[in-house]
Order: structure tokens, then C-alpha cells, then sequence
């Protein structure tokens, strides 16, 4: 199976910014599990678009304004939800922000 | 002979539902196939055995019937085709008359019902869907919701055990103290839906003790080592076993200290004990043998007088340690106020109002309103009573609300 995990936290998050995974990233690298991943620059530097018609259309900031922000996300490939839940919750945000665990699209 | 048949089938569907149903989803991944399949084996069995007589081993008899029927199914179905050799795959389990080497299935289908990744209201209709055999309707009705919402929640909750991935095993040894629990408190919760329904509700309602009773023992047969799973097996049978003395010949609610200990299940008693004494020898203890250990001193006391409320008192403690709750301090207060005196109690409920934690909880007044009709101050116990049956929920509560008000303000006035 694959999941995505999206790292979210509130705006008192932001501090842990440039902690980056302490480790995590190696371990499940050396595992085989990580199939990708980034940290994301704040909501405040997003930039919403949608097509309606043949117009573009452009607005400051992320899909909704609210108090949890994606803050970074991670692609991994593991047997099954409880492996996804083992990987998200040795990862360091996971203390102090919320990890949603999304099953990736199988056709 | 049909009845002796009837009631064969009958009982076949109460013990071995959950099995076959368990074993099918195993075999084919499946879980609608899983329960249309269990569903023929049983109607075949309501043709079959009147006239070739009651199988041995009926839950043998039935899994055997419901495979073969998937086998079919899936032949005829092209994407079964995969399935299909998967099934062929698997070890034969032809229908024998010998007990050896049946694995019990049944284990892996509750902890993925009851896997914290489901909604609690999702768990529980899983449960009672795939475990205990009760029907869609069946499971509206004592959860007092539409059918088709009901049906809608099931749709939805294997939907997502499928395409998020939700394994179909008893997780690994050490997953199994975080996973434990909540496959447990389905199970109480359960056992307390039908418990707290009222003598005019719904049948199907008032059943859910028994079909969490027996889910309770299945569990506890298929994990002898764990004593939350004995404890809480024991304080569903000691609940249960006052069950004849809660209410009385028109229905109102009659009080544990009111009831008539004549009417309790004596065998039930014993049964509880003796599996809560069996778990607590094992020590290593949590919430569910504490509570067993709080009905035990109940039903361990020849009449209400005689009740221990001072070691009551002392397992509420205890309990605070496991589920740390303002209701197990209400409860240890109202133990309190029973061993050393009303006035001991009062001040632990005034303490506890105080900290707002039970604000709009009607036990919260009515335990206070008790406490202050026996030291006599029968105008602050009118309020409280006044304010408990404003909260109150149910019409049983309510009335026995009302007859203690009406208890105080006669007594009060000249």
C-alpha cells in the first residue's frame, strides 16, 4: 500500500521549521518504506488557482484559512495501515503537530 | 422434530455467525461475500437438516457450505478469477468430524472491526454486523437510527477498512496493550446500550447484553492471557446477574441498595466471581477488573447494610488510577458517603461541583440531593433533586427522581 502522510500543525509549529526528522528520514530510507517527501514554505507564501471558463484564477494564500496548515508531507510504501501508522508515529512531528494518513489512489 | 431442528439452527446462527463469517472474509478478502455466503450456508442448513438431521459439528458443517458456495460465486465471476486463485490456493479445509487444528478466525475480525482507525458508532455496527450475526435493521433499531443510515455506516466502514488498508489480523504482541482496549470498551459499550435500556424498549435493544455477554466469552476463550478480557467477561455477568431486580413489576427503576437480592442470578454471580478471581490472581490488573472487583463486593453482600463501602471506596481510588474521570470520583465520593457518612461524601461532591468538570451531568445533583436528604436538610435536597430531574434523561430516571422529591418536600412540610 501506498500512503501519504501530511504533516500539519497551527501556526505555534512553525518553530520546529528547521528541526528537520532527527534521523527519521535515514531510518525509513535504510527501510525502504520512503518513497519521498518535502517540508513546505508557511500557507502565508501559498498561491491558490482554479480555471473556470478560459479564466485563471489566482488567489493570496491556502485552499482554506484554517488554524491546521499542511507544513510538509512524506510518500511511503508499506504492508499495510498499521506499518503507516508505526512509520507516522516515529516521526518527529508527530509530537507536536497531527499527521493525517491518506491511502494514495489504486486503480 | 422441526422444532428440535428450528431451535438447532437457531442456536448454530448464535454460536458460529461470527466464525463463518470470519473465516469466509480470511479466505476471500471479501466481506459482503463473506456475509452473503454465511447467509446461504444458514438457509441451507434450514432446508438440509430437517431431513438429514443436525450435523456433529455444526459451525464445521457451515463454514464447509459457505466456502464452497464462494468458490462458485467467485468462478462465475470474472474478477473473482484472482480471488479465486488465491482460494485455491489455501490449505483444504474439508468438513471433518474431528476438533483438530481449526484456527480461529474469529480474534482477527474483532480487532479489525473494533481497529481505532474506525469510527466508535463504526466499530460497533461492524461488530454486531459480522461478530454477532444481527441484521442491518436489527442494528438501526437498537441504535435508534434509519436503516438506511445504518446501512450507509456499514457501506462506509468496510469501504475504508479496504482502501486504507486495514490489516485482517490479532496485531503483533507488543501492539496488543494499545489495541486491547478498544476492542474491550466496544464490547462494554455494547453490554451498557443494552443494560440502560428501559423496559418499554425495543427488544433487539434490551439483547445487546447478551450478544456483548457472549462476544465477552469469546474473546476471553481466545485470549486466556490477557485478564482485561476475563475481567471484563466477569463484570458483565455480575451486572447481569442483578438484571431481574432493576426494574420492578411496572417498570421503574428500583436502586441497588432497594433491590431484591432474591432475584439476582445466582449462577451468574458465581460465574463472575470465579473468573474475576482467576484474573485478579494473574496481577496485573486494569479498569475492567477493578469494576468487576466494585460488583463483586455488591453481589458478594447478603443485604444492602452489609455492603462493604469502605473497600468500594478504595477500588474507586484505584480506579481513578486506570480511567481518571470525574464520574469514578462521583462514584467514589457517593462510596464515601455510605462508609464514613454523608457529610464525608457531601464534601467530596462539593468539591467536585466545584471544579465544574460534571456541570449538566444529572448524577452530579441527584448524588447530592441524597446525600443531603439523610443529614436531614430536606430544602437544599428538594433543589437538588428539582435540578437532577431537569438533566435527567431517561422517563425511569425521572420518575424515581420524582418520588424521592416528593419524599423530601412531604417530609419537610408541617
Amino acid at each position: 500500500m501506498n500512503y501519504l502522510l501530511m504533516i500539519c500543525g497551527d501556526e505555534t509549529t512553525a518553530e520546529h521549521a528547521d528541526d528537520g526528522c532527527g534521523g527519521w528520514s535515514e531510518e525509513m530510507e535504510a527501510r525502504g518504506v520512503l518513497r519521498g517527501g518535502a517540508g513546505l514554505r508557511p500557507p502565508s507564501d501559498a498561491t491558490t488557482l482554479r480555471v473556470r471558463g478560459d479564466e485563471v484564477l489566482l488567489s493570496d494564500g491556502p485552499f482554506a484559512e484554517t488554524k491546521e496548515q499542511i507544513g510538509g508531507f512524506c510518500l511511503i510504501e508499506c504492508a499495510d495501515l498499521d506499518e503507516a501508522i508505526e512509520i507516522a508515529a516515529k516521526h518527529p512531528a508527530a509530537a507536536y503537530g497531527t499527521i493525517e494518513i491518506r491511502p494514495i489512489w489504486q486503480p | 422434530m422441526t422444532v428440535e431442528v428450528d431451535a438447532a439452527v437457531a442456536q448454530a446462527f448464535r454460536d458460529e455467525w461470527g466464525q463463518v463469517v470470519a473465516t469466509l472474509i480470511r479466505i476471500t478478502g471479501d466481506w459482503d461475500l463473506a456475509e452473503e455466503c454465511a447467509q446461504d450456508a444458514f438457509a441451507q442448513a434450514v432446508r438440509n437438516w430437517p431431513r438429514d438431521g443436525v450435523p456433529r459439528r455444526p459451525g464445521a458443517w457451515l463454514t464447509t457450505v459457505a466456502r464452497n458456495r464462494a468458490t462458485d460465486r467467485l468462478r462465475r465471476d470474472a474478477v473473482g478469477a484472482a480471488k479465486l486463485r488465491e482460494v485455491a490456493a489455501m490449505p483444504p479445509e474439508p468438513y471433518t468430524e474431528d476438533d483438530s487444528g481449526v484456527p480461529d478466525d474469529r480474534l482477527r475480525l474483532m480487532f479489525t472491526c473494533c481497529h481505532p482507525a474506525l469510527a466508535l458508532e463504526s466499530r460497533v455496527a461492524l461488530t454486531l454486523r459480522t461478530l454477532a450475526g444481527l441484521t442491518t435493521a436489527e442494528i438501526a433499531r437498537a441504535f435508534l437510527v434509519g436503516e438506511q443510515t445504518m446501512a450507509k455506516r456499514l457501506v462506509r466502514a468496510k469501504q475504508k477498512i479496504r482502501h486504507a488498508g486495514i490489516p485482517y489480523r490479532v496485531p503483533a504482541a507488543h501492539l496488543l496493550p494499545e489495541r486491547t482496549p478498544a476492542v474491550l470498551g466496544v464490547l462494554y459499550l455494547l453490554f451498557n446500550e443494552g443494560y440502560s435500556a428501559t423496559a418499554g424498549a425495543d427488544l433487539v435493544r434490551r439483547g445487546l447484553t447478551g450478544e456483548a455477554i457472549r462476544l465477552a466469552r469469546v474473546l476471553a476463550e481466545l485470549m486466556p492471557d490477557e485478564p482485561e478480557a476475563v475481567g471484563l467477561l466477569a463484570l458483565m455477568l455480575l451486572q447481569d446477574a442483578r438484571r431481574a431486580a432493576r426494574l420492578d413489576p411496572a417498570g421503574e427503576l428500583v436502586t441497588l441498595s432497594e433491590q431484591d437480592r432474591s432475584r439476582w442470578d445466582a449462577a451468574e454471580i458465581d460465574e463472575g466471581l470465579a473468573l474475576l478471581d482467576g484474573a485478579l490472581r494473574r496481577g496485573n490488573a486494569g479498569q475492567y477488573q477493578v469494576q468487576a472487583a466494585i460488583a463483586a463486593c455488591h453481589a458478594k453482600a447478603e443485604d444492602a447494610a452489609d455492603t462493604d463501602w469502605a473497600q468500594i471506596a478504595a477500588l474507586y481510588g484505584w480506579l481513578a488510577r486506570f480511567v481518571p474521570s470525574p464520574v469514578v470520583e462521583l462514584n467514589r465520593a457517593v462510596a464515601v458517603g455510605m462508609a464514613a457518612g454523608p457529610a464525608a461524601g457531601l464534601d467530596l461532591v462539593d468539591a467536585l461541583g466545584a471544579t465544574g468538570a460534571l456541570t449538566g451531568y444529572h448524577l452530579l445533583p441527584a448524588t447530592r440531593a441524597d446525600l443531603l436528604r439523610r443529614l436531614d436538610r430536606a430544602a437544599e435536597a428538594a433543589v437538588a433533586y428539582r435540578e437532577a430531574l431537569d438533566l435527567a434523561a431517561t422517563e425511569a430516571e425521572r420518575r424515581y427522581l420524582g418520588r424521592r422529591l416528593a419524599e423530601v418536600t412531604a417530609g419537610s412540610t408541617p
